[in-house]
């Protein structure tokens, strides 16, 4: 018992904290889904023959596709729509003024939770509308039913909290590697910035900008991503052939990188803007239609960020558990001059290793300039911190040689659930900051406990 | 003052000093006495138990059982502190000097008035160069330690023990680093503090330097008490009788099939030329046949390990080649050592030979890369069934494929480290130390099978410092001193101790 929770103490973590927080955000839940829709529709036909039914919902894409459900089922049950309003409070009123005006018959409002709250659609002015207008004297106000659940286990929420952490994530299987050798990378969050800067400015000034194809695209990804690479081989080579500590090394690239995606995107503003500069861009915008799609879109429902970081996640850890490789990154962090001795080529797999791990880093760029349409120089701040988190959270120890890259997976998701709770519940992020911190001790304290075992 | 009395009182009287670590019994009921104003030798081969004894001495280690009397007053010396309280300065062959610091802080380290308060910068000064003045050598106090010779900073260490009154000195192989007129040097001050009534107990392997400044020998032999004599009721031959004096034991497996040097031994082989590195490995040149098994022995640190590093691709040699049947190779790694067919078995299997957090599978495994992952993907199936194979050929005592390497005993690590090799199929194969830390029935079966290597027509060199095993088992023997070959032994079973104590004591 003692054994299994040293071991797998990570996934016990993570279970404890989300039955945690769904015990706190339990409360009222309003669904705005098609299936709530569809529950409206159906109530709706339950009441009244082919009803005459008016749609009220606020103006999003949630919002839409819930209004499309209530469309189909009442014309498939026999219905018609009078209107499908989606706007704002004084759109629900101007609709239902202009139906009555019109003479036009309404047996039914179909709206959710958060529309039924607007003034028009409240009880005592729906009575004043019956009275005031004849079409309307039957009219009733249909929402889905509410049911209590917590808010922190819903699919939305949880996809977020998945989504919003994929680049972390993802730049935790390099750092995972790093780590298992024994070292440290403190470079990846200026790596991130220097991936989406270089990748923005390389579309819109090669690919095309607003008019780059997906080849265009991917190949100044790429670039970007190149470009972290071979800081990773600098790093590597500097641990290496000059016997540089991790830690200084790459501190030095962490300014250093962090000061050219700077200069980049002040350059390049300035070049838009024929000389003269203008502050420091928020970001350099990437015009390119299709460019939001790896950070944004999804496939079946899923957001592309999680799924690339599902498939690196299986891809590094057959890596490390089924080729030479990977056999090579433990022996060399367990102990390096019997992998030498042993005829492990060393330097070339610790330089592999920070290579790697700044390819990842410039992935996460990549995918944090395509969520924000464009590469910002001041994206991955603090990241370093994050991710040397999740991996020693989930299990690697700092002295190498051991680690799971799905254990790092595990202290991704509960450095993202900690965060998403934390905020949830209210917590201001300075009292977070101190819950990060606490998290790590107690996190390196398992490791030493095991080691003593 | 009464001379004869003063040089028949001991300051030092140990009794029945007893030690054990877990699987070795170090010490066994040693007696000890210094008297005040003589140099004591303290002789024997490796791991007879000096080192053990100076520690408990020094109280780096804790004695099991057996008295300390200082003066004839009971003392207990169980930390270095205790010790050193007790007047007892122990200078170990590695400097415990901290070498960014200046000679005079180095001198009263450790001796600081308190904690707080200042430090009497001027007052330590002038100490120092009177601690100088009293050895007779001139060293400026405030020059940085690093910046000194490593006979000054011999000399440093003196000064410390000396400043803290010490009237015992322990010096352990004081001038295996020094050049011969440093080591006049050192005598005269050996001298010097001796005529002050100080005791010391010089520990050393150089036997020339015993009889030119030892007053009484003691000898140790596998951590009992041999016998203390007067240096003039002693010979060389006697000295090293006293050493070695261990009777062979039948604990060598015999050859097969009768094979002898002359008739198994093939051409080519292993052959070094004026393979060189500083001054741990000067011009060293041999040659091990097919089928061979030669030895190479020879004291700690006459440079043994450094030759076979070398052959091995783990040190960059200054100069030197090394061909393996009549095709030179170039070795400049590890790696490219491997690829030629060479392996090496390391003496120290935790630090150089096995990665002890990762499971005994994936050690075997690791420089097979290429046969069961030649493209980078493991063949699991591969792999686990040549290890099953090794487990029962060599019969390795192994809980599981998953166990860690740093759970199994030192006889089944030195087989996983042998069955990689094995399977890598290496021509040359160099056992360093095939048997310490090993216990008797696996070093029975490590015998078996360098012999059974043997007879496969490989090439077998093994360094040993026992000397028993270096004649049980050797076809040839080399012996090393001070980074040198001087001297071969062309049939190794006819070989006395003796006569390779000799070669290697010079």
């Amino acid at each position: 018992m003692k054994k299994f929770l040293l071991n797998n103490g990570s996934v016990v973590v993570l279970v404890l904290l989300c039955v945690y927080y769904s015990i706190v955000t339990i409360g009222r839940q309003h669904p705005v889904t098609p299936a709530a829709g569809e529950e409206v529709a159906q109530a709706i036909l339950a009441d009244t023959k082919a009803p005459s039914v008016l749609i009220v919902t606020r103006d999003t894409d949630q919002d839409r596709e819930f209004a499309r459900a209530v469309r189909a089922v009442i014309e498939a049950g026999g219905g018609t729509i009078v209107d499908s309003v989606h706007g704002i409070a004084i759109d629900a009123g101007r609709a239902i003024r202009t139906a009555g005006e019109a003479g036009k018959q309404v047996d039914a409002i179909a709206t959710h939770q958060p529309s039924s709250e607007w003034g028009p659609l409240k009880t005592e002015r729906l009575e004043e509308s019956r009275n005031e207008f004849r079409s309307l004297r039957g009219v009733k106000l249909y929402k889905p039913v509410s049911y209590v659940w917590p808010s922190f286990l819903t699919r939305p929420n949880l996809v977020n909290v998945v989504n919003q952490n994929a680049d972390i994530a993802i730049i935790a299987i390099g750092m995972t590697l790093v780590i298992i050798t024994a070292g440290i990378d403190l470079s990846v969050g200026s790596l991130v910035a220097v991936a989406g800067v270089v990748t923005a400015v390389t579309i819109q000034k090669w690919a095309g900008g607003a008019d780059a194809g997906a080849a265009g695209m991917i190949g100044c990804s790429l670039i970007g991503i190149g470009v972290c690479l071979l800081c990773g081989v600098f790093n590597g080579v500097m641990v290496t052939y000059f016997r540089v500590p991790a830690f200084v090394v790459t501190l030095g690239i962490m300014m250093v990188a962090r000061g050219v995606a700077l200069i980049i995107a002040v350059q390049y503003q300035s070049s838009l803007l024929g000389g003269g500069t203008k502050g420091t861009p928020e970001a350099v915008k990437v015009e390119a239609i299709a460019w939001p799609w790896l950070g944004n879109g999804s496939i079946l429902g899923v957001p592309n960020p999680i799924l690339l970081m599902l498939v690196l996640y299986i891809l590094a850890h057959l890596v490390m558990t089924r080729t030479s490789f990977g056999r090579y990154v433990y022996a060399v962090g367990g102990n390096p001059e019997a992998a030498r001795l042993s005829g492990v080529p060393v330097f070339a797999v610790l330089i592999s290793v920070y290579a790697l791990c700044g390819a990842m880093a410039g992935l996460a760029g990549v995918i944090d300039a395509s969520r924000f349409e464009g590469g910002r120089p001041i994206a991955g701040d603090l990241y370093e911190l994050k991710v040397i988190a999740a991996v020693v959270v989930g299990g690697t120890s700092l002295a190498g040689g051991e680690g799971r890259i799905f254990g790092t997976l595990i202290g991704a998701m509960i450095i993202a659930v900690i965060e998403n709770g934390l905020n949830m519940a209210g917590v201001a992020s300075y009292e977070q900051k101190i819950v990060f911190g606490l998290l790590i001790l107690v996190a390196v304290l398992l490791d030493r406990l095991k080691a003593r075992d | 003052m009464n001379e004869t009395t003063h040089k028949t009182q001991p300051i030092l009287t140990m009794r029945g000093i007893d030690k054990s670590f877990p699987g070795v019994h170090a010490l066994r009921n040693v007696d000890l006495d210094l008297i005040a104003g003589e140099v004591l030798a303290l002789l024997g081969e490796n791991g007879a138990g000096k080192s053990t004894l100076i520690r408990v001495l020094g109280g780096a280690h804790s004695l099991d059982k057996g008295t300390i009397h200082i003066d004839g007053q009971a003392v207990s010396v169980d930390s270095p502190q205790e010790s050193q309280a007790a007047g007892i300065s122990i200078i170990y062959q590695e400097f415990n000097l901290v070498p960014a610091l200046s000679v005079r802080e180095n001198v009263f380290l450790g001796q600081e008035p308190s904690r707080l308060s200042i430090i009497p910068v001027e007052k330590e000064r002038k100490r120092t160069r009177e601690l100088f003045a009293k050895i007779g050598v001139t060293i400026d106090p405030d020059a940085l330690v690093r910046d000194l010779t490593i006979a000054e900073q011999q000399v440093v260490e003196i000064a410390k023990a000396l400043a803290t009154d010490a009237r015992i000195i322990v010096m352990d192989e004081p001038t295996a680093a020094l050049s011969p007129n440093e080591v006049e040097g050192l005598f005269t001050i050996i001298r010097d503090l001796r005529s002050q009534g100080i005791g010391i107990v010089y520990v050393s392997h150089r036997l020339v330097e015993i009889f030119e400044i030892a007053d009484r020998v003691t000898v140790l032999r596998d951590g009992s008490l041999v016998g203390t004599k007067p240096i003039g009721e002693l010979t060389r031959e006697s000295m090293i009788e006293m050493m070695v004096g261990r009777k062979l034991e039948n604990e060598f497996p015999k050859r097969s099939s009768g094979s002898t040097p002359e008739t198994s031994a093939g051409e080519g082989g292993l052959v070094v030329s004026n393979l060189c590195r500083g001054d741990a490995v000067r011009n060293v040149s041999f040659q091990v046949k097919r089928g061979e098994l030669v030895a190479l022995t020879g004291l700690v640190g006459a440079g043994r390990t450094e030759t076979v590093r070398l052959i091995f691709g783990a040190d960059r040699r200054d100069a030197g080649d090394i061909l393996l049947d009549g095709k030179k190779l170039a070795v400049s790694k590890p790696r490219d050592a491997i690829a030629a067919g060479i392996c090496l078995l390391t003496e120290d299997r935790k630090h150089q030979g096995l990665v002890l957090k990762r499971s005994v599978l994936e050690n075997f495994g690791l420089p097979n890369m290429s046969r069961f992952a030649p493209r980078g993907w493991i063949d699991q199936k591969q792999e686990r069934s040549a290890f099953d194979g090794y487990v029962k050929q060599l019969r390795v005592k192994v809980a599981s494929r998953d166990q860690l390497a740093a759970n199994l005993s030192g006889g089944n690590q030195q087989k996983i480290v042998l069955a990689r090799w094995l399977e890598r199929n290496a021509e040359v194969i160099i056992f360093d130390e095939p048997t310490r830390g090993i216990d008797v029935g696996a070093k029975y079966e490590i015998y078996l099978l360098m012999n059974e290597l043997a007879a496969q027509g490989k090439v077998v060199l093994m360094i040993s410092s026992e000397l028993p095993e270096v004649i049980g088992m050797a076809d040839r023997i080399l012996v090393m001193h001070e980074g040198r070959i001087t001297g071969e032994i062309a049939d190794g079973r006819a070989a006395t101790q003796e006569q390779i104590m000799d070669l290697a004591v010079q």
